[in-house]
């Protein structure tokens, strides 16, 4: 084969470029140290919230739909922000607008109150999860690290699911027409980074680890709190971990 | 933004108290109000046959036949109901395919096709086995192959071949009657196992579901019976509507006797869901379970068809109040299955509100749940046509 200068230059030209392009990703999207060694056997995963933390700014709501496609409007949550209000008289008061991801209004008469807090909820990623027992197809499972997850190309729309959830952590994609929970931001976790509410929350309200880690923050929050989880008596066995939950919050 | 959003916001303004953001939108609506409530026709009609079959009670084999083919024409469309529901109907058969057995729901498939191959159709096709082939002998034309493939292929009408007809549509009746009982007992386990809704979360429940399927089933037969009379300008059998009318009221009171015993044994534990569930009797579920329900669909059906044990009365005054009875208590049924999908997802599992349900703004959905309400009817005439009932009177 008799090759032009031309010719030549142009094709070694193309030779770096493609080896470039081969190494390129390598580099460029190199995975944590974490992620090359990924064995969800080592993993269980727990996630902690300590509500005296949390001043309900919305920032986790936010940036979990923004990360996850979340529909936007007021109905579709993967996690969201209550706030409770207990007046003097022992009433109380629960809101959520928007699940509370543009802050929370300014609270009326406010010498009545006694106390008040803020709870985000998430799903429980529970160990006994009745969404998956009830799934008639096997759409939702639990992975082996211990993540409740849905597969959106299995997923028949029955919502037996949602009914099941005694969180009201499920609800139907509007477009997809599928049920859609969250993930503990699966995509992000497998690869050695923290879920997007946990990245996004400036006060450490949310908390994340590997719960088989003896020196992980969510065993050091589990060792120091005192800890409660919601509906315990459901036998659930929820591993999103309460610290500072008052008897009100359901 | 979506229809559903759409929709979703102008129930914003009707919702109460404080609901998790996820549970505004009720997921189970009208349509699966009548799957539970087809399936139970189908259960109480065959029940209804099977007292003529299996328990020999010779005043009700006027309806015997009957009975089978409204059993069919509402098993027929027991599925379409919840097809229509599915995110995504095209998957349906993955249920089939690819069961999760440790799910409720995932035995409907193999129930349903079980009840519907094994039971229905093998005894309606042992029953008219002597008809079809009688037909497809006298018959001409189209009608004549037609009868002809039914036949399957077996045309001895020899005393010993209908001798053994009938010894096999008994076995068969026999199996269906513990069959009859898995359909609908089933159908209440799918609600009564869902430990996050107190309102569905009874032991009751499949046993609750199975007594009000015998009663709607029954109130569907007797009433499909006086109109067809009616309709063929023929007398009704009196010694075959009473005795129906016996058995409508005696299961209808132990039925009513368990949802009271429900009913006050919610009131009396008083448990955590109690504040949300009185909340929901007294406000968003009055007319459709204290009025609709208890009232209209319960109480005044019995007073009717006790006043007619009580007093003796003409043949026509004792037909005219079956005839009450009977739409009163299918409607009283129709009632109490919507005051548990429906009731079931009114309040929040926060158990701090409510939301609504508008059939003005589902649409389409109404509009399919009325056309899957009418169906059946057509079905059952069609049959009745292909294979008329009556030939054994």
């Amino acid at each position: 084969m008799k090759l032009s200068r031309r010719e030549f230059l142009e094709l070694s030209g193309k030779s770096v470029l493609a080896m470039l392009a081969l190494s390129l990703p390598k580099k460029l999207l190199a995975m944590p140290e974490e992620m090359a060694k990924f064995d969800w056997e080592d993993y269980y995963w727990g996630y902690g919230i300590d509500i005296e933390k949390c001043i309900g700014c919305g920032k986790c709501v936010k940036a979990c739909k923004v990360e996850n496609n979340v529909p936007d409007e007021p109905f579709f949550f993967r996690t969201w922000i209550e706030r409770y209000v207990e007046r003097k008289d022992d009433k109380i008061e629960v809101d959520s607008p928007n699940g509370g991801k543009d802050g929370f209004p300014e609270l009326k008469n406010k010498k009545d109150i006694k106390k008040s807090f803020f709870v985000p909820k998430i799903c429980n990623h529970c160990e006994h999860p009745p969404c998956v027992q009830v799934c008639p197809v096997g759409a939702t499972y639990k992975t082996k690290d211990g993540v409740v997850l849905v597969d959106p190309d299995y997923c028949i729309g029955c919502r037996y699911c949602i009914q099941a959830c005694p969180y009201g952590a499920r609800f139907l994609h509007p477009e997809k027409r599928v049920a859609e929970k969250c993930t503990l931001c699966y995509h992000r976790i497998t690869k050695g980074l923290r879920p997007m509410c946990v990245e996004a929350c400036p006060t450490g309200t949310r908390i994340f680890g590997n719960l088989k880690d003896n020196n992980s923050i969510i065993n050091k929050f589990l060792k120091t709190k005192k800890i409660n989880v919601l509906k315990q008596h459901l036998g659930t066995k929820p591993k999103a971990y309460y610290a500072g939950m008052d008897k009100e919050v359901r | 933004m979506s229809e559903i959003s759409l929709m979703l916001s102008k129930i914003m303004p009707f919702i109460q108290g404080f609901i998790y953001p996820n549970d505004i939108e009720l997921h189970w609506g009208i349509l699966i109000v009548l799957y539970p409530y087809i399936t139970g026709l189908v259960a109480g009609a065959f029940i209804l046959a099977s007292l003529a079959r299996v328990f020999n009670v010779s005043e009700v084999k006027a309806t015997y036949r009957l009975s089978l083919l409204t059993a069919f024409a509402f098993l027929s469309t027991a599925t379409l109901p919840l097809l229509g529901h599915l995110g995504h109907p095209e998957r349906a058969l993955e249920i089939l395919f690819t069961p999760k057995l440790e799910s409720a729901m995932a035995m409907f498939g193999f129930v349903y096709a079980w009840y519907l191959m094994a039971v229905l159709c093998l005894e309606i096709w042992f029953d008219y086995r002597k008809d079809i082939v009688l037909r497809s002998a006298n018959e001409k034309g189209l009608k004549k192959i037609f009868y002809t493939v039914l036949t399957l292929g077996s045309k001895n009408i020899s005393s010993e071949a209908l001798a053994l007809d009938e010894k096999i549509g008994r076995v068969i009746t026999i199996i269906g009657i513990p069959s009859a009982f898995m359909l609908h007992g089933y159908v209440g386990f799918i609600f009564g196992s869902v430990k996050a809704n107190p309102w569905w979360n009874t032991t009751l429940m499949p046993i609750i579901f199975l007594m009000s399927a015998m009663v709607s089933g029954i109130a569907m037969v007797m009433l499909v019976y006086m109109v067809t009379q009616w309709l063929r300008k023929k007398a009704v059998d009196m010694p075959c509507v009473d005795t129906i009318r016996l058995y409508l009221f005696n299961i209808f009171l132990v039925d009513f006797a368990l949802e009271m015993l429900d009913l006050i044994h919610r009131i009396y534990a008083a448990e955590e869901s109690f504040d949300v569930l009185s909340i929901l009797m007294k406000g968003n579920l009055f007319w459709t379970q204290f009025v609709g329900q208890i009232l209209v669909g319960t109480i005044v059906p019995l007073a009717l068809l006790a006043l007619t044990f009580l007093f003796k009365t003409s043949p026509s005054i004792r037909k005219s109040f079956y005839f009450v009875s009977a739409i009163l208590t299918l409607a009283g049924i129709f009632f109490m299955r919507w005051n548990v999908v429906i009731g079931g997802q009114l309040f929040s599992k926060s158990f701090l509100g409510f939301t609504t349900y508008k059939l003005n703004l589902i649409g389409i959905e109404a509009y399919a749940a009325i056309a899957i309400a009418i169906l059946p009817f057509v079905i059952l005439s069609a049959l009745i046509y292909i294979l008329p009932p009556w030939e054994k009177e």
